[in-house]
């Protein structure tokens, strides 16, 4: 085996060593569980979760369908996510730009932020309850972080000629941060949002664990409370593929950004 | 009535704990309307003089004022040249020149004007949508010139404008400069590591000691280049090969060279 930089890979070559890792995984499980070295009631084999995950999409399980599970996962995440990077990022410009407000949210944001998401649950539920504003507030909590950090990083190292250009120009604080910080700190945003959303995802399906009636986590519990292994697989592999989707968009985003040359 | 007066301006600035002396014992007064280049061995604080008119350092002795009021921040009255342009990426060239007329709150139709006036004067017509990426060095000078001399500013302050342009561009940036001069006199303050560039453009030509940087002597060009009218000669190849000319070429390198060799 070559190291990652000696070698130059064909994008047939990329997508058949992914498929080898793919089947090789498939074929480890399928052997484990089919076997018996793992007892089937730990480990369904995977044409059984395959089979499961298909039934989920038109047999309501928990009062829903996997579709509509997504679906309310989805807009949480949703509020959660555009909430987070609504806040974090003009909270991360001005205080790349206000000395004063960087000295007085820093050891506040620096101290908070290693709380992890799902800590926030007992209060989420006790606040907001737990319906949607609950799961909010969790999502919130991990969104959030990303996107100040990035936008705050952004802002701190604009080129110092270009600030200078713009305060000869007599251009205004509001302007400044705006039509300068904001253009010249996209690339670095768009990088925060893609790990506020990968970060706001998995924060998401643990709050649903333990705040939702309804979601991907919720069908989880309930799955685990039925023992049915098979949904609980169906839904670990719905949230890897909204993730791997969610993921895929915001790249896209990113590499947008990166042709109109805004980096 | 003086446009730019150093008086006794001393600037020393913290490196690793330690102070040190950039520039020492400044005065200096420029007259309304005058050119004045400054040229100097590296790091003998030519661009720290700039600077402290343009408002982005202050002096730690002694004040540097413009038409008579002490300089305490940059501003429109003050337009700056920078020698690698900053001019905003994301802004095409018609808004990078319109955004100061834009901070000064100038109208739409009076703005639109000006700027087209800017742009005919620096020979831009037909770039007015492409964005600085787009243009080669000498044509995004000429757009941050431009973006200077639509504020119709008192001050006009070039740092090195065009010390990052290919021999020929240069000349004709020069030329262009001269032809500036000519049409819209304003009062300049230019610095250069180019002895003919300060000689062929300037009234008068500064030089400054190596570090901490102290006026070495002050040139009247002006009275040379009248008496031997320079301004009847078109092209810069012919006042360079003029006798007065290489006269004060040499003479300036002569002071330059007594500068170095000290080291």
């Amino acid at each position: 085996m070559n190291p990652v930089q000696s070698h130059v890979l064909t994008r047939a070559e990329i997508l058949g060593y992914g498929a080898l890792g793919l089947i090789a995984f498939l074929g480890l499980w399928s052997f484990l569980s089919l076997s018996g070295v793992v007892p089937h009631q730990f480990l369904p084999a995977p044409h059984e979760v395959a089979a499961r995950f298909v039934a989920l999409t038109s047999n309501p399980f928990a009062g829903a369908t996997l579709q509509q599970h997504l679906a309310s996962s989805a807009l949480r995440f949703a509020y959660g996510f555009l909430l987070g990077a609504a806040i974090g990022i003009p909270l991360g410009l001005l205080m790349g730009w206000f000395r004063v407000l960087d000295e007085i949210v820093t050891p506040l944001f620096d101290a908070l932020r290693f709380v992890a998401p799902i800590a926030w649950v007992p209060f989420a539920a006790l606040w907001f309850g737990t319906g949607i504003g609950g799961p909010i507030l969790i999502i919130f909590a991990g969104a959030f972080p990303p996107c100040l950090i990035n936008a705050y990083r952004g802002a701190r190292f604009v080129s110092r000629p270009l600030i200078e250009a713009a305060q000869m120009l007599g251009t205004g604080n509001l302007r400044i941060i705006v039509e300068v910080l904001l253009p010249a700190s996209t690339a670095s945003i768009v990088a925060g949002l893609r790990v506020s959303a990968g970060l706001g995802w998995q924060s998401l399906i643990g709050a649903e664990l333990i705040v939702a009636s309804t979601g991907v986590g919720f069908m989880m519990v309930q799955a685990q409370l039925d023992i049915s292994t098979t949904t609980v697989m169906s839904a670990m592999i719905a949230i890897g593929l909204v993730g791997v989707v969610i993921d895929v968009a915001l790249r896209a985003l990113e590499a947008a950004v990166r042709r109109r040359g805004l980096a | 009535m003086a446009a730019i007066s150093f008086d006794a301006v001393q600037k020393s600035f913290a490196r690793s704990g330690k102070s040190f002396l950039a520039v020492d014992r400044i005065d200096l007064v420029i007259a309304d309307k005058e050119f004045v280049a400054i040229v100097g061995p590296s790091g003998c604080g030519k661009t720290t003089c700039l600077r402290m008119v343009a408002g982005f350092e202050s002096p730690s002795a002694g004040t540097v004022s413009v038409d008579g009021r002490r300089v305490t921040g940059p501003g429109p009255d003050r337009a700056v040249v920078f020698q690698q342009f900053a001019l905003f990426p994301w802004k095409t060239v018609h808004d990078n020149i319109g955004l100061g007329l834009r901070n000064k709150g100038v109208a739409r139709e009076e703005r639109e004007s000006r700027i087209a006036k800017a742009i005919a004067l620096m020979n831009l017509q037909g770039h007015e949508t492409a964005f600085p990426h787009q243009l080669s060095g000498g044509m995004q000078q000429r757009v941050a010139i431009a973006r200077a001399y639509v504020l119709d500013p008192d001050v006009l302050l070039m740092d090195e404008p065009f010390g990052s342009l290919d021999a020929q561009t240069r000349i004709t940036m020069q030329e262009e400069l001269v032809r500036l001069a000519r049409l819209n006199p304003r009062t300049v303050l230019f610095i250069t590591h180019s002895v003919e560039e300060a000689v062929y453009l300037a009234d008068r030509v500064v030089v400054m000691s190596r570090r901490p940087g102290r006026l070495k002597e002050v040139i009247d060009v002006r009275s040379v280049r009248v008496a031997e009218k320079w301004d009847r000669i078109e092209r810069i190849e012919d006042v360079m090969d003029h006798e007065s000319f290489i006269h004060w070429r040499t003479h300036i390198w002569r002071s330059l060279r007594e500068e170095k060799e000290e080291v």
